[in-house]
């Protein structure tokens, strides 16, 4: 009980040290005084010791310390991050959301990331600026055409709006894609998915970030992990399966921590190493580019299995482009010359007129790659070492639920339901839940 | 692009080539516990620094080899020989990041 009331003191404390709400009216009130924002978030220096210890300072850590505190009342939580908040996968994706997966697992996990992500702007008091612009999966195959038919089934019995439509229509929702017979790939049918949209994904972090600091939540920007302590496992330095969590090793100073989570994506194999654990994860770069910015002329996110090519335009009027992962596993993040002229071959396959375009920019975020194409998430051979890791190439879309749930497995020291086909001991047991042919292009 | 060293045709594009993973030796699917088998097809060690890994040399002489490359700067180390499944000792020692032996 005496826990409980300093969290909620402190919580108390927290919020009168915190900026305003954001409104309208505030915005013109400091615009008309011309007086400066307080800072976002704290930066209070790193204690020596923790209840749960958050590695990775993206979406799903700081969705998770986020939801620890708001929903559970654990506020004695740290969030760790080696470079700045959102400096990895969560400030490179395409910024995408959509909930028409393959598997009803697949389905029911995203339908419910995408209602948290309908809600977070007033939830959490930022404007993460989401777009529901709907979402337009091309088939250029007879057999894609079939996986397109068999996906809106698996939506419709979901209640998932999603159906499939024909070149007509497709061209009347997107009239700048070339809908012609006479293309190499031409596009058979699509996979229309209208509660599919964009969001800016940096906001998505800052608005986390803001609300957890609101909580009481330590975020610790340029803190490397260097080591994960443990007790009373099978491997060396008492690691491995079996053992117990102590605490983390960090470039700033030990901590020791009750729970330690993982949530570090293309780094998790690693971080996992720290505890003796072996992932199914391979990490490789999914390379993105982005265009100057033109006049809006693309309504809808269009996304290509077999061109390998996602295309967004951003509310700035730039296309931004994204692929499949590179082939093999590495974690240089350089961009490379095949990935451009790729890109921009497939690009101009569908929507020619867009040829006298110059890019911008090109990077490559790090995706963690499972063997089935679906994460790993909850508790681990490890006690208090839990994952949410192996998101490959969704994670972004997935932040808030798996953030919400691995808080609720925290908290209930259960795995929830909606989480459970996703456990690391599937792959004892053999149920993969295969999402490659929803998960592995297609965005 | 990734120039992958074949042992029979000499350094070619990885698009020319098919990456197969991680090296690891498969165990005796008549002997082998359920947990061992799920090791060798699932486990990987992902290590960024030294790893031993296969390629396929798809487009070129058709063979497999086995090669040493570090995932953070993409070099490889000493080509293997033509023919063999190890690549050539290096005698820098063993680098404990490396992959599966």
């Amino acid at each position: 009980m005496p826990v409980r009331l300093s969290a909620v003191i402190r919580r108390s404390l927290a919020k009168r040290r915190l900026a305003p709400r954001y409104s309208g009216a505030g915005l013109l009130w400091r615009g008309v005084r011309n007086s400066s924002w307080p800072r976002v978030w704290r930066e209070p220096p790193l204690k020596k010791s923790y209840d749960v210890v958050v590695i990775g300072g993206g979406v799903h850590g700081l969705a998770t310390a986020y939801y620890l505190a708001a929903n559970h009342g654990i506020t004695d939580v740290a969030v760790l991050d080696k470079a700045y908040l959102g400096s990895g996968g969560s400030g490179r994706n395409t910024a995408i959301v959509r909930s028409n997966y393959l598997t009803p697992e697949g389905v029911a996990f995203y339908d419910r990331s995408l209602e948290l992500y309908n809600t977070m702007s007033a939830d959490l008091n930022l404007n993460v600026m989401f777009s529901e612009r709907g979402h337009l999966t091309l088939a250029h195959t007879d057999s894609a055409v079939r996986t397109m038919r068999w996906r809106a089934e698996v939506n419709k019995l979901q209640n998932i709006d999603s159906s499939v439509i024909g070149p007509a229509e497709i061209s009347r929702i997107a009239p700048s894609l070339d809908t012609s017979p006479n293309t190499r790939y031409p596009i058979l049918a699509a996979l229309y998915h209208p509660p599919g949209g964009t969001i800016r994904h940096d906001a998505v972090v800052w608005a986390y970030a803001r609300a957890a600091d609101a909580h009481g939540v330590d975020m610790h920007q340029k803190t490397e992990v260097i080591d994960i302590t443990c007790e009373g496992g099978e491997g060396p330095d008492g690691k491995g399966p079996g053992a117990k969590v102590t605490g983390v090793c960090t470039s700033k100073g030990d901590v020791s921590a009750r729970v330690v989570i993982n949530c570090t994506a293309g780094w998790a194999g690693l971080i996992a190493a720290m505890a003796g654990l072996k992932l199914p994860i391979t990490t490789h770069p999914l390379q993105a580019a982005v265009t100057e910015p033109v006049k809006v002329f693309l309504p809808t996110v269009v996304v290509s299995g077999s061109l390998h090519v996602y295309v967004s335009q951003t509310d700035r009027g730039e296309l931004v482009f994204g692929a499949s992962v590179d082939p093999f596993a590495t974690y240089d993040m350089g961009g490379t010359l095949d990935f451009t002229e790729e890109l921009a071959g497939h690009v101009l396959e569908l929507m020619p007129a867009v040829s006298e375009m110059r890019l911008l920019r090109q990077w490559a975020g790090l995706c963690d790659i499972t063997p089935d194409y679906s994460p790993v998430m909850g508790f681990t051979p490890v006690e208090g070492f839990l994952c949410d890791v192996g998101w490959g190439t969704y994670g972004f879309k997935a932040g808030p639920v798996s953030g919400e749930q691995l808080a609720k497995c925290v908290a209930e020291q259960a795995t929830p339901e909606l989480i459970s086909p996703f456990a690391l001991s599937r792959f004892d047991s053999g149920m993969l839940v295969g999402e490659k042919g929803a998960a592995a292009v297609g965005h | 692009m990734l120039l992958v060293p074949c042992p029979h045709c000499g350094p070619r594009n990885s698009a020319d080539m098919s990456y197969q993973g991680e090296a690891s030796s498969r165990p005796d699917p008549s002997s082998t516990t359920p947990t061992e088998w799920r090791e060798y097809l699932y486990m990987k060690h992902n290590p960024a620094g030294w790893l031993r890994e296969n390629w396929y040399c798809s487009s070129g002489c058709r063979r497999f080899f086995t090669v040493e490359r570090h995932t953070v700067t993409s070099e490889f180390r000493e080509p293997p020989l033509p023919g063999s499944k190890t690549p050539r000792p290096t005698g820098d020692g063993a680098d404990p990041a490396r992959g599966a032996p």
